[in-house]
């Protein structure tokens, strides 16, 4: 499980889970699953092209998601940004099912853009995977103060000089560079139930930003290794672990918070939700959520 | 000219003939049904129905059942787990759907690797996810057609609590609509007919026609009813006119083996939404600027008041 080729599998594995983890984190706090969700499989379709054309597909990749993410930013400035997201990926979707049409042998190869081939990764993706890595966290760390603000309390942002539609824009492109770098390697399909699952239970283990975001990335990790090992010794696909490990823990926390709440203490996510503690203040509790 | 458009026999054909009606019916279900969706904000949860769809045909592909039932059973399970998961606030709605579009697709995985090595075919993984219209057969319209009716008898029925609770949901709650149950029909309605177009017409056009033509009337209208009607005729057009075309381009380059169906609905909806968003911008700036022209005082800016409606349809 360890020798040979299975080496790079867990290395550039465990390199896209702690990414996933710390992006997925700011994913979940903005609300912005379905632009998760799209990014990747418009880079799909750039890859499609690009190997039509005989183009290194990691640049295809790489251009249409970022194409995509600025278009979803651009549009939605005015558009419901959900809609925009939709529009955008089955635009891309659709491209991408017209270079398939036209290139000769494709079945295989797309199976393995959507759900990935971790346990084939060359030295070299590794590499590529560790550069795009490194940029993805850089970027992260450096925006963490207005990205933590414009995604929590927009307004308070707002009237702090955060340009939040600015925010938005940069936000947009580390999710197009973090697909990027792990589409080629874990696929469309996996990388979104990464970057969904694991900082979706986080949140409702702990209401602090920093534990929050560490805890999300422990699990991301985990559940990738038990995902490899699994598929190692079951033969079945990893995106089929990863998925169902993501919801398991998403559910697990949410019995806990549920659990801790009952208990009288103060319900954890409630840092994160000002928008839902205001609410409750201002209309006077007829709107609580029905239990 | 007409011959031009019309490449010959494209009448005579029998698949064209049923891709037009089927193809048709779910665009017209869908664009209706994608109104309250834009309006609700619920497009993801609207194309996570449609991967889930698409879990549950690969599923019926495994055991050799009716793809339609997998199709059809799933959504509606999908809906059943986002509702249970979701709360009230749209962040809280977003994640859950994530999660079990995420769950949804790994098991979506799982099935395709059972399926393709089992039964040792590839071409299947690609039906299932991107459709093909050229495929339905003419017996299953009636169950097709029933489907549909039950969706839009659910839209129809909930009408106005649907558009009060997309507006407000206190407001909604305070008059006295149980806005988790219409909330709850709403997903089932959406969920049949989401279903239904992703076994005609594949996961992309499903959402194609369910955003597209939506997004775009709620551009050029701010009334419902008639956001309903003009997304009725977009959607229509866009899936006939790509039919059309898709017949057309059997001879176009390069490969000489027609272009898919879904790139040229895509395309056109695409189109249609741009258009509709230049021309609502246009006509903002040019109501700005007769406004700023003819302004003595600030009642001339003001305009006519606005109902709750078309404040939050106008931010669509």
């Amino acid at each position: 499980m360890f020798s040979g080729i299975m080496v790079n599998a867990w290395i550039v594995a465990t390199m896209v889970a702690v990414v996933a983890g710390v992006v997925g984190f700011f994913t979940v706090l903005r609300g912005s699953a379905f632009v998760a969700h799209a990014v990747p499989q418009a880079g799909f379709a750039g890859a499609a092209g690009a190997s039509l054309i005989g183009v290194n597909t990691l640049a295809g990749l790489g251009t249409f998601a970022v194409i995509s993410a600025l278009s979803i930013g651009f549009l939605g400035k005015r558009g419901r940004h959900d809609a925009v997201t939709a529009l955008t990926l089955v635009f891309m979707l659709g491209l991408g099912a017209l270079f398939l049409s036209w290139s000769e042998e494709y079945a295989s190869a797309i199976y393995a853009l959507l759900f990935g081939e971790v346990l084939g990764v060359s030295t070299n993706q590794v590499l590529a995977t560790a550069v795009l890595g490194v940029v993805c966290i850089l970027a992260v760390v450096t925006l963490y103060r207005p990205l933590l603000l414009t995604s929590v309390i927009p307004e308070v942002a707002e009237a702090r000089g955060v340009r939040t539609q600015r925010m938005e824009m940069c936000f947009l492109v580390v999710v197009a560079l973090v697909t990027t770098m792990s589409v080629p390697v874990v696929g469309a399909l996996l990388m979104f139930s990464l970057m969904i699952g694991a900082p979706g239970a986080a949140r409702s283990f702990t209401g602090n930003p920093l534990g929050a975001l560490s805890l999300s990335v422990v699990l991301s990790v985990t559940i990738v290794w038990v995902a490899i090992a699994a598929s190692y010794e079951t033969d079945w696909p990893v995106g089929f672990f990863v998925g169902v490990l993501g919801a398991v823990f998403f559910i697990a926390g949410r019995a806990w918070a549920v659990w801790h709440r009952s208990g009288g203490v103060r319900q954890p996510g409630a840092r994160y939700a000002p928008e839902k503690s205001v609410h409750l203040a201002t209309a006077g509790g007829t709107n609580r959520e029905p239990t | 000219m007409l011959k031009a458009i019309f490449e010959p026999g494209l009448f005579a054909s029998e698949p064209v003939r049923v891709a037009v009606v089927v193809g048709g019916a779910v665009a017209l279900v869908s664009a209706v049904v994608g109104v309250f969706t834009v309006i609700r904000g619920q497009s993801f949860a609207g194309h996570s129905l449609g991967d889930l769809g698409t879990t549950g045909g690969s599923g019926a592909f495994l055991v050799g059942a009716n793809p339609l039932w997998g199709f059809v059973s799933f959504a509606i399970l999908g809906a059943g787990a986002m509702e249970l998961f979701g709360g009230r606030r749209p962040r809280a709605r977003d994640m859950a759907t994530g999660i079990v579009l995420g769950a949804g697709l790994g098991i979506a995985a799982l099935f395709l690797y059972l399926g393709t090595t089992e039964r040792n075919t590839t071409g299947a993984t690609i039906t299932i996810l991107f459709g093909s219209m050229f495929v339905i057969r003419a017996s299953m319209i009636p169950v097709f057609a029933l489907l549909s009716v039950l969706a839009l008898a659910i839209v129809a029925l909930c009408y106005r609590p649907l558009l009060l609770s997309a507006v407000s949901q206190d407001v909604a709650s305070a008059r006295g609509v149980p806005v988790r149950t219409v909330g709850v029909l709403y997903l089932l309605a959406m969920a049949v007919a989401v279903s239904l177009s992703c076994v005609t017409i594949g996961a992309i056009l499903s959402t194609a026609v369910l955003i597209g033509p939506a997004a775009a009337a709620l551009r050029l209208t701010k009334r419902p009813g008639l956001a309903i009607f003009w997304a009725a005729v977009i959607g229509l057009a866009v899936t006939w006119i790509g039919i059309v075309l898709a017949y057309d381009s059997y001879y176009w380059p390069p490969a000489g083996r027609g272009w898919p169906v879904s790139f040229f609905v895509v395309a056109l909806v695409l189109a249609v939404y741009l258009l509709a968003d230049f021309a609502s911008r246009h006509r903002a700036r040019r109501a700005g600027a007769r406004a700023l022209a003819s302004s003595e005082g600030p009642t001339a800016v003001a305009g006519r008041p606005r109902g709750p409606e078309s404040t939050v349809l106008g931010a669509g």
